[in-house]
């Protein structure tokens, strides 16, 4: 009998290089269902490549990962497509189907992958398009989106496929600054709403309002882990904090 | 004596050039078709396929385009029975055309495929997509949108050398309009109008494609307007 204190998502020495180039050193981690992990850093650090071979974009040269228990095969091409769709990825650039409509491009997965029917695919989309307040956006193209709707269209294509756990890389890197606020509202949402998630973000004020922990990643390592009020408490010697207060001074926050 | 001119066309050059005509357009239409099918399939296998397909691919376009056209045609046809195969002079014209056709589509094709930005292909790999749905549901009907004002390019260029069938006896408009100078010696009438047809199959086809991309186009895959 499983229990909630068991980790949904295991990810275990995952070694990772390009060439002569190492970007992730025996990187752990786990989560149980509904936590919200932030993982913060210097870019380059690894955040995004870690994220990457969580769900074997990018595939990690050593280590494994474990969700619900299957540890999965990456050279099983079926158990890695299930695999993926049981967690959600968010994008830095969204990555957006082109051609297709806001509706569409959340109706896809469930029609292709899911094997849904159009009509039920449809009503699911409209639903999650109106849960990140989109709903009347349904039939443009991304072309004519903003780049804070085209990131909550992302989300909501990654919702309609009902994840496990979600993977944001940076999810408001890429947009104006007056855009951030409404995806940073969809994604408190989701995380009052009970969604275990990974997030690599800069934006630290955000990751501390959020997170039930704080990953301090660099150089392929992490560094330091702990609760928000653990690692940037006043006085508090930890890199985590000389790392924000640094990008405080820049202007971040 | 422009009464008998007017005459001799409308008697014996139109109907023997309606013939022609016809033919010709039963050459082009299959081969222009067979020909993006080819296209389509041999660039994904040079864009997307293990190495072997990617080979194959590769070799296809290599030879297809290499070889000049009029030899490959006599290969079909002349050179094909010495194994026992014997196509008729239009079966051999259509294969001919459709495998040159694809070629060059191949490459427009390819060059399209290769600018759909690599991100989506992540996104789609995100979701759960096999390898052949992101190319079948993401990147290939953005990549066709595209390659629509080059492949039109090539079938343009197609419907005028289909004109090259009749070396091997498959008397298209080309072939009548020869047959029919060489009886009277009236080389500039009779071209003249073959000519004008050729430009009126070609006024028609650029018409249907620029239909075909309005009716594609969708909002970030605009043609621009020049």
């Amino acid at each position: 009998m499983k229990t909630d204190t068991e980790p949904i998502l295991e990810i275990n020495h995952v070694t990772k290089s390009f060439g002569t180039n190492t970007i992730l050193h025996d990187v752990s981690l786990s989560i149980k269902k509904g936590e919200i992990k932030v993982i913060i850093g210097p870019s380059g650090g690894g955040k995004s490549t870690f994220l990457q071979t969580v769900n074997f974009l990018v595939m990690p040269d050593k280590g494994s990962i474990t969700l619900a228990g299957n540890r999965v095969n990456p050279s099983d091409k079926r158990e890695l497509c299930t695999h993926r769709r049981q967690v959600g990825m968010i994008f830095q650039d969204f990555n957006l189907f082109d051609h297709l409509t806001a509706l569409a491009n959340v109706e896809i997965g469930m029609i292709k992958v899911l094997g849904m029917k159009k009509k039920a695919a449809t009503e699911r989309a409209m639903a999650e398009l109106d849960r990140v307040g989109l709903k009347d956006q349904a039939n443009q193209y991304p072309a004519q989106l903003s780049g804070g709707q085209k990131q909550r269209v992302s989300i909501a294509r990654a919702l309609a496929m009902d994840p496990r756990v979600m993977l944001l890389d940076e999810p408001t890197s890429a947009l104006d600054p007056e855009l951030i606020g409404e995806v940073q509202s969809v994604i408190r949402d989701l995380g009052k709403g009970g969604m275990t998630m990974i997030m690599a973000t800069h934006q630290i004020g955000f990751a501390r309002s959020l997170a039930d922990e704080i990953i301090f990643m660099e150089k392929g390592r992490i560094v330091e882990q702990g609760s928000p009020d653990e690692l940037l408490a006043q006085g508090a010697a930890t890199r985590t904090r000389d790392f924000c207060a640094r990008i405080a001074e820049i202007g971040g926050e | 004596m422009i009464m008998d001119e007017l005459l001799y066309i409308q008697n014996d050059v139109m109907p023997a050039l309606m013939k022609g005509t016809w033919i010709s357009v039963l050459l082009i239409v299959p081969s222009a078709i067979f020909g993006v099918c080819m296209g389509v399939l041999s660039a994904t296998a040079r864009v997307y396929g293990h190495r072997v397909v990617k080979f194959a691919g590769d070799t296809y376009v290599l030879l297809f385009r290499g070889f000049p056209l009029l030899i490959q045609l006599y290969i079909w046809y002349f050179g094909l029975p010495r194994m026992g195969i014997y196509l008729s002079p239009y079966w051999a014209s259509v294969v001919t055309f459709s495998l040159c056709s694809g070629a060059y589509q191949s490459e427009y094709i390819r060059g399209a495929l290769l600018s759909i930005k690599q991100g989506q292909l992540a996104g789609a790999r995100a979701i759960g997509f096999t390898q052949l749905q992101t190319v079948v549901h993401v990147v290939l009907p953005q990549a066709l949108r595209r390659a629509l004002p080059g492949c039109g390019n090539e079938i343009i260029y197609l419907i005028k050398y289909s004109s090259l069938a009749y070396m091997v006896t498959c008397i298209e408009l080309t072939g009548q309009g020869k047959i029919l100078a060489s009886a009277s010696f009236k080389y500039v009438e009779v071209f003249s109008i073959v000519g004008a047809v050729y430009l009126l199959l070609v006024s028609m086809a650029t018409w249907i494609l620029n239909s075909l991309e309005k009716r594609f186009a969708i909002p970030g895959f605009e043609q621009h307007q020049a």
